[in-house]
Order: structure tokens, then sequence, then C-alpha cells
């Protein structure tokens, strides 16, 4: 079985958020690039465990420029026996998705995993891109995924709820807390990190449909209110009405 | 013509009122939608601006794929220049296919109507900031976060027709699906209770429910408190769990870590309860209680009912 896990960089949970050139890039100076949690924790780590019973090859693939090769490293580390970096800035969902989409194409994978959303961009867009480009179905938000020969069973989040379905394979599916366990990468995979082939490929040319052109960091809350804990009947006039929520 | 998909499997949830009163700000609106709802209950999509709603319903709405085709032969049917979704499960993968199958840029998670430069704002870095997108294609796809902008009602019920579209057989086959009885489902809740490791086990979690029964609000969780098992992983918010953006979110317990407030900082009104005058939560709160949980909870939920039984 041949996986491909779609892995991005993302600031550390922790990391001060702000922007430079007059609000039109994000400032990275000072933040700690980590491998996106949910391509970590769940995609990357379920092919391994995957791997580890049934046998086959966990590939990592990401759209990002030489400096993201750390973060591919980290990846290496916990266990992917081989990386591919598409050397190009990541545009947007739709160019990275189609630059995946085009090695993919080439390289056929039996299943390719990507992480629920990205930290930084919070799109949930690549997976479903990715699928639509390789004409797969797409099943996003899985916490629970097994292979039985060529059929997936997967559980999913359904609004206010779980659902259990089984899809065949070739298929794209986006990974979600629930799946696997974050594993903590030991000295000897660290090490083995430093020679697994990480090959650098040249991106295929994509439109660009999307343009960010400038952030803002959202007003912060006006003081707090205090109310004595004795005294909730105030709170709950409070919230009738001023707030206006009840 | 702007087409705005709604997913309609039981009841219209508030989201499709939401979608609609936002497409009908751009344009004139056409819904396409699927599932077993009734012509009358579509109808009423028209009085907040739909003028007409076209149902497929031998889609079941599971399978992305099937969905994507169904929108875009409405999209062509209807000669769409703008493709609307709800930013929720379903919007999340099939807004992405869309893009890819009609070339259209997508703005995912809108959380407004476009700026005068045509650029709309989206939630970034989990809520930190705000980014504003501009889509460089003709054609546009907007998925619109839940409870970004307040439903209108303007008109009168519209026409409701039924098509039939060749979306070929689903990929995708349900075994079976759970939905917890009689409980509010977390990223739909207006209202949300939350409480975390200051409950000191799963045991306490009473106080948290009856306040919440009392206020018919959603419960939430910390990470560590799903992570220990003491609440069902579902409940978990934040930058690893839901992201929500409820009317009222009062927090109990919650230490307000960066990783948790960046799933709940787009609620329209923080209450903190906390023992703890320096918890950093009360930095995002609008409404601080310094209070033992186990005094102030009971003595909010008793306050409340007394505040219900005075209403009517
Ligand atoms: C990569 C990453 C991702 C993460 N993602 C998330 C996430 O999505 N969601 C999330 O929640 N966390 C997340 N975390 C964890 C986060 O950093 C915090 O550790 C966590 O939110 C703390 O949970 P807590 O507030 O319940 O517990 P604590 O930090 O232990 O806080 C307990 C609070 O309860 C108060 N308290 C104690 N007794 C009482 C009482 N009797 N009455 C009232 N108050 C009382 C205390 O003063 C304290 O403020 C993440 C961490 C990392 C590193
Ligand atoms: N630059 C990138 N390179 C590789 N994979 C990516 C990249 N950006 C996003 N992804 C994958 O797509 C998923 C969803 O990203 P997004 O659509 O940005 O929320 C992530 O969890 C990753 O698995």
């Amino acid at each position: 079985m041949k996986i491909l896990v779609c892995i991005s960089k993302s600031p550390d949970t922790t990391s001060k958020i702000s922007f430079t050139d007059g609000n039109t890039k994000f400032d990275e100076n000072g933040v700690q690039y980590i491998v996106n949690p949910y391509d970590e924790w769940y995609a990357l780590v379920r092919a391994l465990e995957i791997k580890e019973t049934s046998g086959g090859q966990v590939t990592i693939i990401t759209v990002g420029a030489a400096a993201d090769d750390a973060v591919i490293r980290k990846a290496l580390a916990i266990g992917a026996d081989e990386a591919v970096r598409i050397n190009a800035d990541p545009k947007d969902a739709f160019y990275t998705a189609l630059q995946i989409a085009h090695y993919a194409r080439n390289n056929s994978f039996d299943l390719i995993l990507t992480g629920k959303e990205t930290i930084n961009y919070n799109g949930s867009q690549v997976g479903g891109m990715i699928a639509e480009s390789l004409d797969l179905p797409y099943v996003s938000i899985a916490t629970k995924l097994d292979v039985n020969g060529n059929v997936l069973t997967l559980e999913r989040e359904i609004v206010g709820g779980v659902q259990v379905i089984e899809v065949s394979l070739p298929t794209v599916v986006s990974c979600a807390k629930g799946m696997a366990e974050q594993r903590i990468p030991n000295m000897r995979g660290i090490m083995a990190a430093r020679t697994k082939p990480l090959q650098v490929v040249e991106p295929t040319s994509v439109d660009e449909l999307t343009k960010f052109i400038g952030y803002e960091i959202p007003n912060a809350k006006s003081t707090v209110k205090m109310i004595a804990p004795e005294n909730m009947e105030e709170l709950v006039r409070l919230l009738h009405n001023e707030a206006k929520v009840i | 013509m702007i087409l705005v998909y709604i997913n309609s499997a039981n009841g219209l949830a508030k989201s499709a009122f939401e979608t609609v009163t936002y497409g009908k700000k751009l344009g004139d609106v056409v819904v396409i939608t699927n599932g077993n709802n009734s012509n009358e209950t579509l109808s009423t999509l028209g009085e907040y601006g739909a003028s007409k709603v076209l149902v497929d319903r031998n889609v079941d709405g599971e399978d992305a794929q099937q969905m994507t085709k169904l929108i875009a032969w409405a999209a062509q049917e209807i000669g769409a220049h703008t493709v609307i979704f709800s930013h929720d499960l379903i919007g999340k993968s099939v807004a992405a296919r869309l893009s890819v199958r009609w070339n259209a840029g997508l703005i995912s998670g809108a959380i407004a109507l476009p700026d005068p430069d045509g650029s709309i704002r989206v939630n970034v870095f989990s809520g930190k900031a705000i980014g504003k997108v501009q889509v460089q294609t003709s054609n546009k796809i907007i998925s619109l976060l839940p409870n970004s902008i307040q439903p209108e009602q303007t008109s009168s019920s519209c026409a409701v027709s039924e098509v039939n579209v060749n979306v070929e057989a689903a990929a995708i086959k349900v075994i079976s699906t759970k939905k917890p009885e009689g409980e509010i489902p977390l990223p739909e809740a207006e209202l949300v209770v939350s409480a975390g490791r200051g409950l000191k086990g799963p045991e306490n979690w009473g106080i948290i429910e009856d306040l919440a029964k009392s206020l018919n609000a959603a419960t939430a969780c910390s990470r560590p408190v799903a992570d220990i098992g003491w609440r069902p992983h579902h409940e978990h918010v934040g930058q690893t769990g839901v992201a929500i953006r409820p009317n009222l979110y009062i927090a109990v317990g919650i230490s307000g870590a960066i990783q948790h407030l960046a799933g709940v900082n787009g609620s329209k009104v923080i209450v903190v309860i906390n023992t703890d005058p320096e918890a950093p939560f009360f930095k995002a709160a609008d409404y601080g209680v310094v209070g033992d949980a186990f005094e102030v909870v009971p003595k909010l939920t008793a306050a409340l009912e007394e505040f219900k039984s005075a209403q009517y």
C-alpha cells in the first residue's frame, strides 16, 4: 500500500501573530514552525500504523521553500520513508492542491491523507481540491480509519454525530482527532531522518485564483466587567439587558 | 445570478437562512438543495430572498463527489457567477471540489459581506487575525462561517421545483449513523457552557449540565478534559478541536490557554468563571466572576430559573 501524506508547516500554536509591510505580510520574526498538528498527529501517525501492520510505503509531500526542509526532517524522524518537496511558495489552497495532485497523478498512490485544516489559514480546502483534480472520492474530517484489502472503513463527523462509512481505494481522506495518538520522535528516528531521501521537484504551472491583500488583528475586548460571585442575578440581568444574548 | 447551496437533511438550519440572506445582498438568489424536506418547508427560503428553490431528492448528500456534480449542474443551469455555501462539514468538502471543477476562486470561511474593493474577510490564524481575500476569477465561491451575519426576512415564500440530475453512483457507502439523542450539536449552538480541569472530575459535571439545560445551551470542554476521558471527544473546543462562534460562551474552570481561545474567540459574548483572578481567560472575557465554580454555577442556574419564570 502506497500512502501519500500532505504535510504543511504552521507557526507554533503559542506564536504571537503580527504582520509587516503595511499589514500585507505575516511577520515571521521569532516564529517557530512546527508540523501542522493535524498532519503530524493524525494523518502521518495513522499512515505509519497502517504500514506497520500491513506493509507498504509512506511518502510525505510539502509545497514549500527550502526553509521548510527542517519541518520535513521532523516528519521523517517520526517515521515516514521518504519526502517530496515541491519547490514553490504555497500561494493559496488551489495552487498547493494542484501541485500535489500533479505529483500524485504521476506516482500513483492508494491513499492520500491530509490534515483536517492548517492552523494558519484554516481553510479545510486542500484535500477536497486534490480529490477533485484526481477525480477520487473524498472523506473529510475522518476520526477513525481502517483498511480491509481494497476497502477503507472510516468514521467521520457529521453535524451533531458520527457516521461509519466505507469507500474503495484509491481515495483522499482528511484526518482529525481520534484517528491516532501523537508520537514523539526518538533519537534513532532523528538520526535516520538525516539520510532519508528528500526529493525536490520543480512546480508545474498553476493559476492563482485567490489573493490575500491584507490582514488585520481583531480589536481586543474592551475591559472585562467583573461581577461579585454572590450576585448572579446581576450577571443574568447584564446578559439580558446589556449583552442581549439571553 | 447567485446560487446558494443549502444542506437541508432534516428541516432548515439557521445557517440556511444566513447563506440565503448573504446571497440576496449580492444579487438574485436561486437555492439548490437535496434531501427530503417538503416543498412547503423549502418554499420558506423565499422569505429570506430566494427567488426559486431547486431540489434533487435522489441525492442523499453523503458523497462530496455527487454533491459537486449536482451543484455544478445547477450553476450552469441558472448561469450563476457566484456560489455560496455554509462553511460547515459539507461546505468544507464540496466547496473545495467545486473550486477545481469550475476553476473558480474559493473564499473559505468568510465572516462578512464583500468590502468596497471586492475583497472578503476571513478568519485566519485560528481567529487571531483576519485576512482580506480577493478572487481573481470571474466566477466565485464563498463559504460563509456560521453565525457571521443575521438572517433577514424580507419577502414571501417562493416556488420549489424538483430536479433529477445525473450525478452517477455514490462512492461512499454509509454503514451507520449515530446522533446523540436530545443534545444540541455544538457547531450550531448559539449558547455554550464549557468547563475545564477546574471541575476536578467527571462526577462534578452535573452543575454544568444543569446550567446548560437552564439556558438550553450545548456543553463543551477544554482539551485535557477530553483527553483524560472526563468528557466525550466531540465536546473538545479549541485549536485542535471544534471551533465555535456562539452568541454566548460561558467558560467554567478553564484557564484560557491560547490554544483554547483560538477555538472560541469568535464568540460574541464570553463569561469566565474562575477561582484565579490572574487566569488569562479574563483578558478575553466580557464578564468575569472570580469564584469557586461549585458555588457560583448553581447560583447562576438558580438566578436564570428565577429570570425565566419572571419572563412570561
Ligand atoms: C498544540 C497544542 C494544541 C492545543 N489545543 C488545545 C485545544 O484545542 N483546546 C484546549 O482547550 N486546549 C488545547 N491545548 C492545551 C492548552 O494549552 C491548555 O493546556 C488547556 O486548554 C488547559 O485546560 P484547562 O483550562 O481545562 O486546564 P488548566 O489550565 O489546568 O486550568 C484550570 C483552571 O481552572 C481554575 N479552577 C480551579 N479550581 C476551580 C474552581 N473550583 N472553580 C473555578 N475555577 C477553578 C484554575 O484557576 C485554572 O485557571 C493545546 C496545547 C497544545 C500544545
Ligand atoms: N503547503 C502545503 N504542502 C503540503 N500539504 C499542505 C500544504 N498546505 C496544506 N496542506 C495539506 O492540506 C490540509 C488542509 O489545509 P488547508 O486547506 O489549508 O486547511 C493540511 O492539513 C495539509 O495536510
